[in-house]
């Protein structure tokens, strides 16, 4: 038995296991895939490639059995399948690391694992399980305590115990959506060790990104998706970045981002040893000190949930600071309130567009003058003038160039790019002193990624302070004057824009503090 | 104040709790899979009604309670229907069940008021019920009493140390993970609103069968609303909640102690007691919920819709 | 298990629009026709009476419009609330503290202090909507300043309330000369709220709509200017939408809670004054069967527009009137009334549903 069983792993080297033919799936007024044929082989690591919104997860979901397709064929390891749910392509070996974690954040990591599998029939053996994810985590080198809370881990840790759920289910095929989004460059590392581990053990990896380098890096074979068709499937070192950049966005892609050397002027933001807790009432700034100055854009970069959430809302008086002092133009603003702070000058690109920047259901003009309903033009005594507002909102939504089909569309029907220029019409057409953007392209298309880092630029151009933070280390180095790295709430070091390490920042914000940086 | 007082009090606090402990662990169960249902009021008084009138025809105190819980259940799927395949708002829909269960309830049981029926009896535990004391306060009621022992524990062990109380939490907390991981959130979702149902209705029949037997519109008195709001007093956990069930059955029992000990308060201020003493408690529960970082399910009063973009 | 799956519309067509509050009316008028017969009555008898008895007469009318003037008050309360995500279910409470606070105007301090009609009436309307504004108050500074759960507290008042009010009907403010009925003494006529009279030209002359209906009037139309105008009812609209993006455009949440729940209380509130001054004419128990409650019903069908509150009010009014038709002339309960209201409810919710979802089977 044992001896066939090599032998068929052995002839079986290079088979196809997952073919998809002619899928085509649509969602009300959109095509996400359109006859796409995608083929992973065994023991390979098959990146999918495309901007967001190419159709890649949506292809992977259909994979995964989240989503019916409305005609295509798949079959896996050259049997038919027809995934009436998640559970039928779990048992096919299907097994997918979603870009946000499918995890039970009040749930140990043991019951993450276990969840939705049949067995046990009822009574739960939580030690025995333990044991099994121990014994997986150990066999993988995927370190992980298996009683911990998911709240209590790291990004990092629970991405591991996103691939422990899928090898546990005995996954032969794993998806991951965007891995290393999250990750610190070192983690990164270990990430792709772990997956080429796997793919010798004869799993297949099918490693969906927008990123070049790293699909250049780690990947035998890319397919290349745009606006949901295939563009093409070439082998990784037959090709180079720029031939995939150019399948990828449909034009030749400019690298470079035109960042003049400026004099930074004065002092604007001024933050002292601030402290502030997160909602769970846990410490999440421990002392923070830094400033910012005219026509200077200073990022800061981290692993996602080191700080930066609570750093934002502290500066823009969303959340209560526990200790510290902030200034702006040497005012003090610790104490004042959102609305004194929008008041005193400073802007704000939240980090969610759609729960923090905009109302949804409601029209351009209406979240045009979300900050400035208070203040004339817009406010004519204890009425809002319409006529002015509706003014307003079409000059900006023209300048600022949003595609809508008109003013009284509501911002809920408006793609990522369009509703990220309608915020930044709103935030910095009031010409503000700062500017705290968070994670400003999260999510958007080469063209509207552009288009915001342009902006950003002429904002500092014009003698706006910029803080700009980005879980995203390539655009934090591109358009950073001055970098400083957080940590569990802590600064861990600054550096250059144009001399900065990617090394040197990747230890940072693993928490190693350094010194050095110029 | 002398024991017997005491014990008087004590026992008859485990009684009128006694409808509300099965209205609060129907509720937490669907809560706990991410559905909050307002229509308690309404599923028990259709409860009380359906297991009084049923009883009343059949002489049958077991039968009547029985159908009380398949009329509880029934109406709980309208419910379901509504917000889970529907996505109606959760507020509104279990609302509009309170309001119905109220009118069908006065409707059906218009020619059943004053009628007597079957009733479930006290039945004294041999051995256990000469317990100094505790004796007495627990082991001289009816069987639904006794009923809510074993229930207790028994939900707390189901919901945390069960494969299917594991994937309750889980589409209570995040439907989305259920989801992929292939838990059926519609299925579960419908499951534990009926299981809410069918608990309600018997809480309804508790009432008309055992507690005050007979039937009277409106019977229930709040103790609907009360269980929602035992539920985050609870901090949606069985056992915790059961407490807060004999709280107010002690708040309510203690109306009728005063009296017959000679307190004279006027009973307009003794009937608001068990809605001041809910508003209190709510206070409080929501205080140490703020303080202790804990709350209700992540995904408590959320359609889940797969995959809509 | 029901496989239905729903696709998101990307726009409804005009007809569903219209046609799903027509058809969930019908449909709830089949099933309660079903519950008819079930008593062994002609569903189509009581349907008639109950036509003849709301609309069919002048008379008739009018009473479905004395009916709807407390409904459209609390329901544009309930609704303002709702606008706001806060669910108060204790417009019957704040309506009742309402009644209590004008009646105690009306009978004592009129007595007491000598004072133009006018002036007593304009207090009772003050003092009612203090009343129930402090009342909704309540839950609404614990919601926003302790986060308690605004429905549970506000609908535990609702009890409160009623015992409070009663504790004065029955004991405090017992009209002594009263045959042993519970309520008050009458008001004086003088301070009764006057009836519309001629003004309503197409009603009997005796008709008993009184000046309630205009307060109903104008409370919507304020209402309407102040959300769709005013900047304050800009700040309601988006805390509503979206209480996060209202925090970082620096709204104030908590005060807007607490005074937005002040606002719908007092409305309620003015519906009790409404019913003391202008209907009962003193303080009594069963002065609101449960308007309330049903003012949930009437925002929400209305999509919380407030003219169409005062349309769904009427139409409402004319329900009770007709409960109490067809109770008085064909011993039907009245409680049929209650469920039409619940089934009305839940078909227009899946009507609404369907208006914003395409249906598919599978």
């Amino acid at each position: 038995m044992v001896s066939t069983s090599t032998l068929q792993t052995v002839s079986r080297e290079n088979e196809i296991v997952v073919s998809m033919r002619e899928v085509t799936k649509r969602f009300p007024g959109v095509v996400a895939n359109d006859r796409v044929t995608f083929e992973a082989r065994r023991g390979e690591i098959h990146a999918l490639l495309g901007e967001n919104g190419a159709g890649k997860s949506t292809l992977m979901n259909v994979l995964t059995g989240l989503y019916t397709p409305e005609e295509g064929e798949i079959a896996i390891n050259g049997q038919p399948a027809q995934f009436r749910s998640p559970k039928d392509s779990i048992a096919a070996g299907i097994g997918m690391v979603h870009q946000h974690f499918k995890l039970v954040e009040t749930q140990t990591v043991t019951e993450n694992v276990i969840l939705g599998l049949d067995a046990p029939r009822f009574r739960l053996d939580m030690s025995r399980a333990e044991a099994d994810v121990a014994k997986l985590s150990e066999q993988y080198g995927l370190k992980i305590d298996p009683k911990a809370y998911i709240w209590q881990l790291s990004v990092g840790e629970q991405q591991r115990v996103e691939i422990i759920k899928a090898l546990y289910r005995g996954a032969q095929i794993l998806i991951l959506d965007e891995p290393t989004a999250v990750l610190t460059p070192q983690e990164t590392e270990e990430l792709f060790i772990t997956l080429r581990d796997m793919v010798a053990k004869g799993h297949t990896i099918i490693f969906i990104s927008h990123k070049l380098d790293e699909v250049m890096s780690i990947a035998d074979r890319v397919t290349v998706l745009r606006g949901g068709k295939v563009v093409a499937t070439v082998n990784a070192r037959d090709t180079n970045k720029a031939e995939l950049a150019e399948m990828m966005v449909g034009r030749p892609v400019l690298f470079r981002l035109d960042r003049p050397a400026l004099e930074p002027g004065e002092m604007v933001l001024r933050v002292e040893e601030l402290h502030a807790e997160n909602d769970k009432g846990l410490p999440a700034l421990r002392g923070i000190s830094f400033y910012v100055r005219a026509r200077e854009i200073v990022g800061i970069a981290g692993v996602s949930g080191n700080g930066q959430s609570e750093l934002a809302e502290a500066l823009n008086g969303l959340r209560p600071i526990t200790r510290g002092r902030i200034f702006l133009n040497g005012r003090e603003i610790t104490t004042l309130s959102a609305r004194e702070i929008i008041d005193a000058g400073v802007a704000h690109v939240p980090e969610d567009r759609h729960t923090d920047g905009s109302v949804g259901d409601m029209n351009l003009t209406e979240n045009i003058i979300l900050k400035r309903y208070r203040h004339p033009p817009i406010a004519r005594g204890p009425v809002i003038d319409w006529n002015q507002a509706r003014e307003m909102s079409s000059e900006l939504v023209s300048r600022f160039n949003v595609q809508a089909p008109g003013l009284d569309t509501r911002a809920r029907l408006l793609s990522g790019g369009n509703l990220q220029k309608l915020i930044l019409a709103r935030e910095l057409s009031a010409e503000p002193a700062l500017i705290v953007a968070m994670h400003p392209t999260q999510g958007l298309d080469v063209g509207a990624t552009e288009y915001v880092r342009q902006v950003l630029l002429e904002q500092r151009a014009a003698g706006a302070a910029v803080l700009l933070i980005s879980e995203d280390l390539d655009e934090v180095m591109q358009l950073s004057d001055r970098i400083l790295v957080i940590y569990e709430g802590e600064i861990m070091g600054e550096a250059s824009g144009e001399k900065a390490d990617r090394a040197q920042i990747g230890l940072m914000m693993a928490g190693q503090r350094q010194e050095v940086g110029y | 104040m002398n024991e017997a007082f005491i014990i008087a009090t004590l026992a008859a606090a485990i009684r009128a709790g006694t409808p509300v402990v099965y209205a609060t662990i129907g509720e937490i169960f669907a809560e706990r899979a991410g559905v909050l249902n307002l229509g308690v009021e309404g599923m028990m008084l259709v409860g009380a009604v359906v297991g009084f009138m049923v009883g009343v025809n059949t002489g049958s105190a077991t039968t009547g309670l029985l159908a009380a819980m398949i009329a509880g259940g029934l109406l709980s799927l309208i419910h379901a229907f509504l917000t889970v395949t529907l996505y109606v708002d959760q507020v509104v829909s279990g609302l509009a069940l309170t309001i119905f269960g109220t009118g069908l309830s006065a409707f059906l049981g218009q020619d059943y008021v004053g009628v007597s029926g079957p009733q479930f009896a006290a039945l004294k535990i041999p051995v256990l019920s000469q317990i100094p004391f505790l004796g007495p306060i627990l082991f001289e009621h009816d069987i639904l009493v006794y009923l809510t022992f074993l229930l207790v524990p028994l939900a707390g062990y189901y919901i945390h140390r069960t494969r299917p109380g594991l994937h309750l939490r889980a589409v209570g907390e995040n439907p989305a993970t259920a989801d992929v991981m292939g838990v059926s959130v519609a299925r579960t979702r419908y499951f534990y609103v009926f299981v809410g149902g069918v608990l309600a209705g018997l809480a309804g029949a508790n009432l008309s069968l055992a507690y005050t037997p007979g039937w009277i519109e409106g019977m229930t008195a709040g103790r609907g609303w009360i269980a929602v709001a035992l539920v985050i007093f609870g901090f949606w956990q069985p056992g915790r909640a059961m407490l807060g069930a004999y709280l107010f059955g002690g708040v309510q029992s203690l109306q009728f102690s005063l009296q017959t000990i000679g307190v004279v308060i006027p009973v307009y201020f003794l009937g608001m007691l068990p809605y001041v003493f809910t508003v209190l408690v709510l206070i409080i529960a929501t205080q140490e919920q703020v303080r202790r970082h804990i709350g209700a399910p992540a995904a408590l009063g959320i359609p889940y819709k797969r995959g809509e973009r | 298990m029901i496989h239905i799956r729903l696709e998101p519309r990307l726009s409804t067509p005009r007809w569903v629009s219209w046609a799903s509050p027509v058809v969930s009316i019908i449909l709830a008028l089949m099933v309660g026709a079903v519950l008819i017969a079930a008593q062994g009555a002609s569903p189509i008898e009581a349907y008639a009476a109950m036509y003849r008895g709301a609309l069919g007469s002048g008379f008739g009318f009018a009473e479905t419009l004395v009916k709807a003037i407390p409904l459209m008050l609390a329901g544009l309360g309930v609704a303002i609330a709702f606008r706001m995500q806060l669910w108060n279910i204790g417009a019957e409470g704040q309506l009742w503290m309402g009644a209590w606070a004008a009646a105690g105007v009306g009978l004592f301090l009129y007595a007491a202090i000598p004072m133009p009609p006018w002036l007593a009436i304009l207090l009772m309307m003050l003092a009612s909507m203090l009343a129930g504004g402090l009342w909704g108050a309540i839950p609404g500074a614990l919601k926003a300043y302790l986060n308690v759960n605004e429905i549970l507290t506000s609908l535990m008042l609702n009890s409160v309330a009623i015992f409070w009010v009663l504790y004065f009907v029955d004991i405090l403010w017992r009209d002594p000369g009263g045959l042993g009925f519970p309520n008050t003494a009458p008001l004086d006529k003088a301070i009764w709220l006057p009836k519309l009279g001629a003004l309503l030209f197409f009603l009997p002359p005796t008709h008993r709509v009184h000046l309630g209906l205009a307060f109903g009037i104008i409370a919507a139309a304020f209402m309407w200017y102040a959300l769709s105008k005013m900047q304050w009812g800009y700040e309601v609209r988006v805390i509503g939408l979206n209480k996060r993006a209202a925090g970082f455009a620096g709204m104030p949440i908590a005060r807007n809670i607490v005074l937005v729940m002040f606002l719908s209380g007092a409305l309620a509130g003015l519906a009790g004054m409404s019913e003391v001054a202008g209907v009962a004419h003193r303080l009594q128990r069963g002065l609101s069967p449960g308007y309330g409650f049903t003012a949930i019903i009437i925002a929400w069908l209305a999509k919380l527009n407030p003219f169409a509150i005062i349309l769904v009010s009427i139409l409402f009014g004319g329900l009770l009137v007709a409960g109490e038709q067809i109770q008085m002339t064909m011993g039907l309960p009245a409680s049929i009334s209650l469920i039409l209201q619940g089934l009305i409810l839940f078909f227009v919710l899946a009507g609404d549903v369907l208006s914003q979802y395409r249906i598919r089977f599978r």
